[in-house]
């Protein structure tokens, strides 16, 4: 066999990345943690994040602290288990526990919650751009991955960070990026654990929708490009985007429903129908601006053939911060905050899911099916069949 | 593109895949359709090749309900049906949209194992003005990859995967709406497996490429093989592994936002071309494209073998291009039930050995 030979032939033959059982558990697992009306609660803000969470509400940033906090969010009651299908975790929380000795992971996992941890460590600059950076964490990731396999963890997150201006992102930044989220997704496989794939694109800016709509497919053909040659198996990942927005700066205001045109026709460009489910960032949103886009984004009329839902950290635990306040009182008024948050994203998120399924799979005539598109008639159906009220 | 621009594109590509539609790829180029002729013994002059595509585009109008596109060869854009309409105009009048092949054949890449790229990138922009104004709405590209132990190579792989995306750019530049045809031939003893994975690492490198330079997707169609062992291989595969098999390979590859994937046949008869289409359209994935049909071979066999170049054969020939037609229509919607055993002409395999066109040095 000559030189050439050997190249082209490691690069044409499969030599199987994984075996059907473990892409089995991979997409099972996917499919769990996007199942109908669920999405994920981003908790997994580092030491560093929480100081700044803390510090508005005049808490002090210590273990006990964030354990507390952490405690009130993991022990809401059984609403949020139709609305959270995946919990991330910090390292650190991890291995905390509750005030009666029950380890946080086993308590979420035995809601039936799967639990996910952040894996990366952070960004690191690219020398030579202009403030750009990729994100560090492979050194040792498949041990690590290992580890957290035994310790309950069934999915992972790695966060890289481009950013929108005159120069950026440049060809190096989304390059790498991808590259680095690549490897990082094909690790996470190997050891049972499926990878959110997170290519943040930052809303800082005057940028306006179309440039941030240019930017978002460039970025994410790229991460695709690179999923596929490291032999990334699709329907075993999940996405973690931004919405598509005009920068923070932007002089036009754009509504929802164009943000969510802008949003899914660029997921529907670059992200290949296998992939599972697309959970968006709130980026710098509001709680009332994310739940707003997210609902919009899914009635939006194009074909959507991935889930498409939430994984929210500050749109979630804002309200729920502001009530607790770090007072033993607060808890239980805190933990209510957060379980309000998190249900009205489960009804529209099935509704129209659902909706939009019966529109495109369907073969019964419109007529029939009317009166399932009406909403009201799900709202009685749920009403009657619910113990919950709904705000 | 202007917004204009694009929704035009949008809606040719939208009216050639519309429910229960294919295309009828009549681009033969006339050394191809010699082979045709060959087999029925008739002689490959002009107006052999002439009357032939006059019985097929002559067909009773309802032929539109199946069939949404027409691929043209550069001379047969020219001729004239026996009433003197020049075929566009007899197409077009049916409701049916005019393409036409735009490439020039393959040319070899040196270094590699007889692999080869597309040519007729040059003056190409000007080419699809004229055509445009000539009655086309579409075009067609081929390029052409193989599996061997060394092949496809990195090398095959991005090149012919540039080359289909700048095709691609300037079709779109003057109203035409590519179709984007990335054969993998089906010669060789490989199993399904490995025409997986060949066949996805080309269609990532395609979609890429086409990112990259900035093609407006909902404008395109693609024109792809089914995913399906060598023709020599040992093992043998149901309709539904290939269904199975080339859905997934798609849907790991394809994003949503492309309107249609129009399959090639290959080498497979008429009948296995529309059994395997209809299994893709009952695979129990999601499917955000339409999956139809781009046959030549598969739509025209039987009709060349009922009509072996007698004039009194012609409704015959018809016939049995309307069938077809039809049964890929319903393929297309995953809704055709094989009632009666194939005509021996429709069971042939129509599989020659290395189908990659004349090679120029």
């Amino acid at each position: 066999m000559s030189f050439s030979d050997s190249l082209s032939a490691t690069m044409t033959h499969q030599y199987p990345a994984l075996t059907a059982e473990q892409k089995k558990e991979l997409q099972d697992i996917a499919q769990r943690i996007v199942a109908p009306g669920k999405g994920i609660l981003a908790a997994d803000e580092s030491t560093g994040s929480m100081a700044k969470r803390l510090s508005p509400i005049g808490v002090e940033n210590t273990e006990e602290n964030r354990r507390r906090y952490r405690q009130l969010l993991f022990t809401a009651d059984q609403r949020i288990d139709s609305c959270i299908g995946g919990v991330i975790f910090f390292h650190e929380t991890l291995y905390q526990k509750t005030d009666d000795g029950t380890p946080f992971a086993q308590l979420i996992k035995d809601r039936g919650i799967v639990v996910g941890i952040k894996v990366d460590k952070g960004v690191v600059p690219l020398a030579g751009t202009n403030g750009e950076t990729t994100t560090q964490g492979l050194d040792g990731l498949s041990e690590r991955c290992a580890q957290y396999k035994k310790d309950g963890a069934d999915f992972a997150k790695w966060r890289c960070v481009l950013k929108i201006s005159e120069t950026t992102p440049s060809q190096l930044a989304i390059l790498e990026n991808a590259n680095v989220l690549a490897r990082y997704a094909s690790i996470c496989q190997q050891n049972g654990i499926v990878p959110i794939v997170e290519p943040e694109i930052l809303p800082d800016g005057d940028h306006d929708l179309k440039r941030c709509q240019y930017v978002t497919e460039k970025v994410l053909a790229a991460v695709y490009k690179a999923l596929s040659d490291h032999h990334v198996y699709l329907e075993g990942t999940l996405l973690k985007p931004n919405m598509v927005t005009p920068g923070h700066s932007c002089p036009t205001k754009f509504s929802g429903e164009e943000i969510a045109m802008a949003t899914v026709t660029a997921l529907r460009r670059t992200v290949p129908p296998a992939v599972t489910g697309v959970t968006f960032l709130s980026g710098g949103q509001s709680e009332e601006e994310a739940s707003v886009n997210l609902n919009a984004i899914n009635t939006c009329p194009l074909t959507k053939p991935w889930a498409l839902t939430f994984s929210y950290g500050r749109a979630l635990q804002a309200s729920a911060l502001n009530a607790w306040k770090g007072e033993l009182s607060n808890e239980k008024a805190a933990t209510e905050e957060f379980i309000k948050r998190a249900q009205p994203f489960c009804f529209p998120s099935i509704f129209s899911r659902l909706t939009g399924w019966l529109l495109s799979e369907s073969t019964r005539p419109l007529e029939v099916l009317a009166p399932l598109l009406n909403p009201s008639t799900w709202l009685t159906m749920l009403i009657k069949h619910s113990t919950t009220t709904f705000s | 593109l202007s917004p204009e621009q694009k929704k035009e594109l949008s809606d040719i590509a939208q009216r050639i895949v519309a429910p229960g539609k294919g295309i009828l790829a009549a681009d033969e180029s006339t050394g191809t359709m010699g082979k045709r002729l060959q087999k029925i013994k008739v002689e490959n002059t002009e107006e052999h090749r002439r009357i032939f595509r006059d019985i097929l585009f002559s067909s009773d109008p309802s032929i539109a309900n199946s069939i949404g596109g027409v691929i043209f060869f550069h001379e047969t854009l020219y001729q004239k049906s026996d009433s003197g309409k020049l075929f566009p105009q007899v197409v077009k009048e049916k409701g049916i949209v005019v393409g036409i092949k735009v490439d020039k054949g393959t040319a070899g890449l040196n270094g590699t194992d007889e692999e080869t790229t597309t040519q007729g990138l040059d003056g190409l922009s000007e080419r699809c003005a004229q055509y445009k104004k000539d009655g086309c709405d579409f075009a067609k590209w081929r390029c052409v990859l193989k599996i061997s132990h060394g092949c496809p190579s990195a090398l095959a792989i991005a090149e012919n995967a540039n080359v289909l995306a700048r095709y691609a750019s300037i079709c779109q530049q003057n109203g035409l709406v590519p179709i984007v045809e990335p054969e993998i031939l089906p010669d060789g003893e490989h199993d399904l497996k490995r025409c997986q994975y060949a066949t996805e690492k080309v269609l990532a490198a395609v979609y890429k490429a086409l990112n990259d330079h900035h093609v407006y997707l909902e404008g395109t169609l693609l024109k792809p093989n089914m995913v399906t062992a060598g023709h020599s291989c040992t093992k043998k595969y149901t309709p539904e592994d290939v269904a199975l098999a080339t859905v997934t390979t798609l849907r790991r590859t394809v994003p949503a936002a492309v309107p249609g994937i129009c399959f090639l046949s290959g080498g497979q008869s008429e009948e296995e071309a529309s059994l395997n289409l209809n299994a893709m359209n009952q695979v129990p994935l999601h499917r955000p494209w339409k999956l139809t049909f781009s046959y030549g071979r598969a739509l025209q066999a039987s009709a060349l073998a009922a009509w072996v170049g007698k004039v009194a054969n012609k409704k015959a020939a018809q016939e049995a291009f309307c069938t077809r037609a039809k049964i890929n229509g319903l393929a297309s919607k995953g809704e055709y039930k094989p009632a009666t055993p194939a005509s021996q002409a429709a069971m042939q395999s129509l599989y020659t050995a290395s189908y990659v066109g004349r090679l120029l040095r």
